[in-house]
């Protein structure tokens, strides 16, 4: 299954090494990346890709919350049908 | 690749606006249940509600984290326990209350934080067993902790049981004194209906109604949080972009409300009923129904015009979320709970909002005069009365309304009381101090509207 993880904060020296590090020890595969900064905030959007199991994917998503609070970013990661549900008919 | 500008939408959507799925309600029937042996009636009553809902909120919290979305309640309904009570040969107070016990104890396994369905019928007439049952529910309800009751006493196609109105307004009376230490926390828990619906997701007035099957998931959305931050982008602007941003964004909520319904009647197996597409207000300031309809330029929730806001508000949250979900039932539209909306409550506590003008209001908004605090010497048949007046509007409007009202024990007018949680804290406000104490006595029922008659 596919989901999106979002990361937005200030911006610093290795937020995208610390992520995708983090995402490469958990073998989640990263298929898109885009990434801007809006006034001094660091907005990243990642698509990733997930083996279809549950306890895996609740599992990183809450230590990708923990990874956030840890490094001051506010990190989500939402399943990708959430977002085309909501904004595709 | 989806837009990131959509991404980042929803994203401040459910982080700064709050934005959640207010509840996934589990409906269950429990017609299967019915034994004339007491005993034997609430062990199958435990049984099934325990087998049946063992893994619905472990189900709601791994959608929360895939999805990222809150999911606030996890509860159940089940089919109005006065239609067991029939079973029993002859049914008493403490057979009822025995019952309440046991939904009460079957929910507190299951991890859920309400239960509905402690539930009569009685818009046109009481079996014996009814009679009962609602005698029972002022101990039922102060002797549990997470049972919800309701009674319908009125609709559009039977009229009004005013037999059944007097009586609730005792109930409501009985049951506040009996939860004196809570401020008659008890009656929080029961609403009086007109015109119930059969599929409603919310607390209290959640049953699993007669013509509903074996089990059933219900979602209830909410996040006037979101329509207020909508309508803010457009300030200036005239009514009808107004109703146009309401509707784009319940489409947004709804369909996020649809995809976590059918997500969780996946898993759990279970067939997906309905989206309630209800504005729910909670107490958390940016979460609050007055504001969007101060947003859209009324001083305080209360002035004139509110009523025509709210209107406005209540049709469009329908129109947007229609489309959006495949099967919408409940209520839908938008709650005006005072206790649990932060512009209400200041409204109700500066004078601006009036007993008078939230009848008003319920002639339009989804359900009816809810969560409102008053005085503690307020008489039964006064309670009775704002019943029967609530319930005239919903049986012509051919709409639901409901009473969730509470008289204090020994607050007056100016006082405020603490439900904490979701139900937050209500102003107490002034009631008619007229005797309509006459008119309630004469009982009866009210005939049906000439509208009903539409075969």
């Amino acid at each position: 299954m596919k989901a999106v993880i979002t990361v937005i904060g200030k911006d610093k020296v290795g937020i995208i090494a610390e992520v995708s590090g983090f995402l490469a020890k958990k073998s989640v595969n990263i298929l898109d990346i885009s990434q801007t900064i809006m006034q001094d905030m660091f907005c990243m959007i990642m698509l990733v890709e997930f083996r279809d199991d549950d306890t895996v994917i609740s599992d990183i998503s809450g230590q990708l919350t923990e990874l956030g609070k840890r490094m001051g970013l506010s990190i989500h990661l939402q399943r990708e049908e959430l977002f085309q549900s909501m904004h595709r008919i | 690749m989806i837009n990131p500008f959509e991404i980042m939408q929803t994203i401040n959507m459910i982080d700064k606006e709050n934005l959640d799925i207010r509840t996934i309600t589990m409906g269950i029937s429990l017609k299967s249940c019915a034994d004339p042996d007491l005993k034997a009636m609430c062990g199958k009553i435990y049984d099934k509600i325990t087998s049946y809902a063992k893994d619905l909120v472990k189900t709601g919290e791994d959608i929360e984290a895939q999805f990222g979305i809150p999911i606030i309640n996890k509860r159940i309904s089940v089919t109005p326990v006065s239609n067991l009570i029939e079973a029993l040969p002859s049914p008493t107070v403490a057979d009822c209350v025995e019952i309440a016990k046991t939904l009460d104890r079957a929910a507190k396994t299951t991890g859920v934080n309400f239960i509905g369905g402690y539930s009569a019928l009685v818009h046109k007439g009481y079996t014996n067993a009814e009679r009962v049952f609602i005698e029972s529910i002022p101990e039922a309800l102060a002797s549990t902790d997470i049972v919800c009751s309701s009674v319908n006493v009125a609709s559009t196609k039977a009229g009004i049981n005013m037999d059944a109105v007097k009586q609730m307004g005792e109930i409501i009376k009985k049951s506040a004194e009996l939860t004196a230490d809570s401020s008659g926390f008890a009656c929080a828990k029961l609403v009086v209906f007109a015109n119930a619906v059969e599929d409603n997701p919310f607390m209290a007035g959640a049953f699993h109604g007669a013509g509903e099957g074996e089990c059933v998931i219900n979602v209830g959305v909410s996040g006037p949080g979101v329509v207020k931050c909508a309508l803010e982008k457009v300030a200036g602007e005239d009514l009808g972009v107004v109703a146009e941003t309401i509707k784009k964004t319940a489409f947004k909520i709804t369909r996020m409300g649809q995809l976590v319904a059918m997500e969780a009647s996946k898993r759990l197996n279970v067939p997906f009923g309905i989206v309630d597409l209800s504005l729910a207000p909670t107490p958390a300031v940016g979460d609050s129904v007055a504001y969007i309809l101060e947003e859209m330029g009324l001083q305080q929730c209360g002035a004139h015009g509110t009523t025509a806001a709210l209107a406005l508000l209540n049709d469009a949250v329908k129109k947007g979320g229609v489309m959006a979900s495949s099967y919408v039932g409940g209520l839908s539209g938008a709650f005006i709970p005072v206790s649990e909306d932060a512009g209400m409550i200041s409204a109700a506590k500066s004078g601006a909002l009036s007993l008078e003008k939230l009848e008003a209001m319920t002639c339009v908004c989804s359900v009816g005069l809810d969560m409102i605090v008053i005085p503690g010497d307020t008489p039964a048949s006064t309670i009775s009365a704002i019943i029967a007046d609530e319930a005239a509007i919903g049986v012509v409007n051919t709409k639901t309304t409901a009473v969730r009202i509470i008289p204090a024990p020994g607050a007056r007018v100016g006082d405020t009381v603490e439900f904490g949680g979701l139900l937050g804290t209500g102003p107490v406000m002034k009631v008619s101090r007229l005797d309509s104490g006459e008119f309630i006595s004469r009982g009866g029922r009210i005939p049906a509207p000439i509208h009903s008659l539409k075969n």
